[in-house]
């Protein structure tokens, strides 16, 4: 794709993630106001708010968008909200996009927060047996249950071990450590991990992402806005996936309680083809990317991701793992802001935070967590209902 | 003593004739796609259009694809036990209509007893019993369980 579809990143902030027990939006405005003061850019002259939801934390009455555009003060954006699961973040971050491309706006804000409740995510109240989330629950399958097959499944497939999955914790916490935004600023040795709690099979405590409050977000702009301010060489969105899964779609995702039926189409996989289309867009392949940051809702999943990113063949990231090639300093690094291992999820924040990771990362901006010569970073997060995503970030 | 009442705790989505259990699926007469749970309005294949479905009895039994178990409590709306007993969970692989059926394990066997490819069966089993106005309630479900 061209430069003439890129748009630029301008400003990128945060609200560090943790359990504060305050409403979304106190830390929205935080996160909103770090990335003004980042871009130099004065909120009076942002044209659209792009806000991303969430229903499964809900707070009935507050629709994202508009709730931050009044928190900030009404000065008459444009506004928009976007629901995709963990993939509202990077929906909102497209719709900025279309704006400024089709010139409707130069300037955007996207931004994400939530406040999550304590321990299972778990769906709304009522006997709903038409709803599969109702359903799934009601039979005792948790989000972990998911991960812990497709974690089992690689064990089975490729020969990886629990101790290769702990590897992928250590390496996180240990990029981690130092991140202002990150919940979990504590490195981990193996017996730490083989010790935690077995929660799913094989996954341990300590295998599995908790859920967070926190914030991210973002001031885009057009590169035409960028070049006026001076900021032609701000890092750029090269591309933004949100594809649907392909019928049939042969891995059981969450909230069903069984895949697509592949006897009348060929069988496909939602997450590899996330990432694919990202390239396509981008005109670029897994050759050219610098880091990665994905959606580590387990340890394991993290090698899922790397193979479906196609940063190495099927079945050998745990070999990669092992080399070192995913830790800050090797190959490619995978999570080096820690990941959701140092985070816990944020559901319509995460996808955003993946972004402000790569911006800083592009900057040079990582501190002791920066990827030497990083110049194109490439997210991958997959949610509820056939959302996922990824973006390309480059400079 | 108080009455037991055994209802499905999904109505409709399970059965048992002579030969067992089994799972009661759709399957589209268009392009033969098989549905669980049962879909009678529309074909989700993108290449059919079709409006027209038969129920299905699927197979009663597959390979084990890959499995795991519940060792907390999920929340509600699951009804547990108290104390929480915890249990195995099963992703069964259907040859004939390839795809992947979730379940629960049948009560008493552990993640220790299985192994990815191995041949599971479904049985019907208890997955929670209540207190009602008139004496116990069991719900059933369908389950899977290591086939002989």
């Amino acid at each position: 794709m061209s430069t003439q579809s890129e748009i630029a990143i301008l400003g990128v902030g945060m609200h560090p993630w943790g359990k504060w027990g305050r409403n979304f939006v106190d830390y929205g405005v935080v996160a909103a106001r770090a990335a003004l003061k980042d871009a130099g850019v004065d909120w009076r002259k942002v044209q659209f708010v792009s806000g991303a939801a969430t229903i499964r934390c809900g707070y009935p009455g507050q629709v994202a968008g508009a709730t931050f555009a009044q928190a900030l003060g009404w000065q008459g954006a444009q506004v928009n909200t976007s629901y995709a699961a963990c993939a509202s973040g990077s929906q909102a971050l497209a719709a900025a996009r279309s704006k400024i491309l089709s010139g409707e706006c130069e300037l955007a804000l996207v931004i994400g927060a939530d406040t999550t409740p304590k321990g299972f995510l778990a769906p709304a109240k009522g006997d709903r047996p038409d709803d599969p989330d109702w359903v799934r629950f009601r039979l005792g399958i948790t989000n972990p249950s998911y991960f812990a097959l497709y974690a089992r499944r690689r064990m089975a497939l490729y020969g990886d071990t629990q101790a290769d999955f702990a590897q992928v914790k250590i390496k996180n916490a240990q990029h981690g450590l130092e991140n202002p935004n990150a919940r979990y600023r504590k490195a981990f040795n193996a017996d730490e991990v083989a010790a935690s709690p077995m929660v799913a099979n094989p996954l341990r405590l300590m295998d599995i992402c908790a859920t967070s409050d926190g914030a991210a977000a973002l001031i885009v702009a057009s590169v035409d806005y960028a070049r006026r301010i001076g900021r032609g060489d701000a890092p750029r969105v090269a591309a933004i996936s949100t594809v649907t899964p392909t019928f049939a779609s042969s891995v059981i995702e969450m909230p069903d309680i069984a895949t697509d039926s592949a006897v009348a189409a060929e069988a496909h996989s939602f997450r590899a083809a996330l990432p694919m289309k990202a390239y396509e867009e981008a005109g670029i392949g897994p050759e050219d990317v610098s880091l990665a940051e994905v959606y580590d809702l387990s340890t394991a999943l993290e090698l899922d991701w790397i193979e479906d990113l196609r940063l190495c063949a099927r079945g050998e990231a745990a070999l990669m793992l092992r080399s070192g090639a995913t830790r800050v300093g090797g190959r490619i690094p995978v999570n080096a802001s820690g990941g959701l291992a140092c985070f816990g999820e944020a559901v319509p924040a995460q996808a955003l935070a993946q972004v402000c990771e790569l911006t800083w990362q592009l900057r040079g901006q990582a501190g002791a967590r920066q990827v030497p010569g990083a110049k194109v970073g490439i997210t991958a997060n997959q949610g509820l209902f056939g959302h996922g995503s990824s973006v390309i970030v480059k400079r | 003593m108080s009455n037991m009442v055994e209802r499905p705790v999904l109505e409709g989505w399970f059965g048992k004739d002579d030969a067992g259990a089994y799972l009661i699926g759709s399957r589209c007469t268009g392009c033969g796609t098989f549905y669980f749970p049962r879909q009678s309005r529309y074909c989700r294949n993108p290449a059919c259009d079709s409006d027209r479905f038969e129920d299905a009895p699927l197979s009663r039994s597959g390979r084990l694809w890959s499995y795991t178990d519940a060792a907390y409590q999920p929340p509600p709306p699951y009804v547990a036990a108290d104390p929480f007993v915890p249990f195995a969970i099963a992703a069964v692989e259907l040859e004939h209509e390839k795809m992947i059926v979730l379940g629960q394990v049948v009560a008493g066997v552990g993640v220790d007893a299985l192994e990815v490819g191995m041949p599971m069966e479904l049985v019907i089993e208890t997955l929670s019993e209540s207190q009602g106005a008139n004496g116990s309630e069991r719900h059933l479900t369908w389950k899977w369980k290591p086939a002989r």
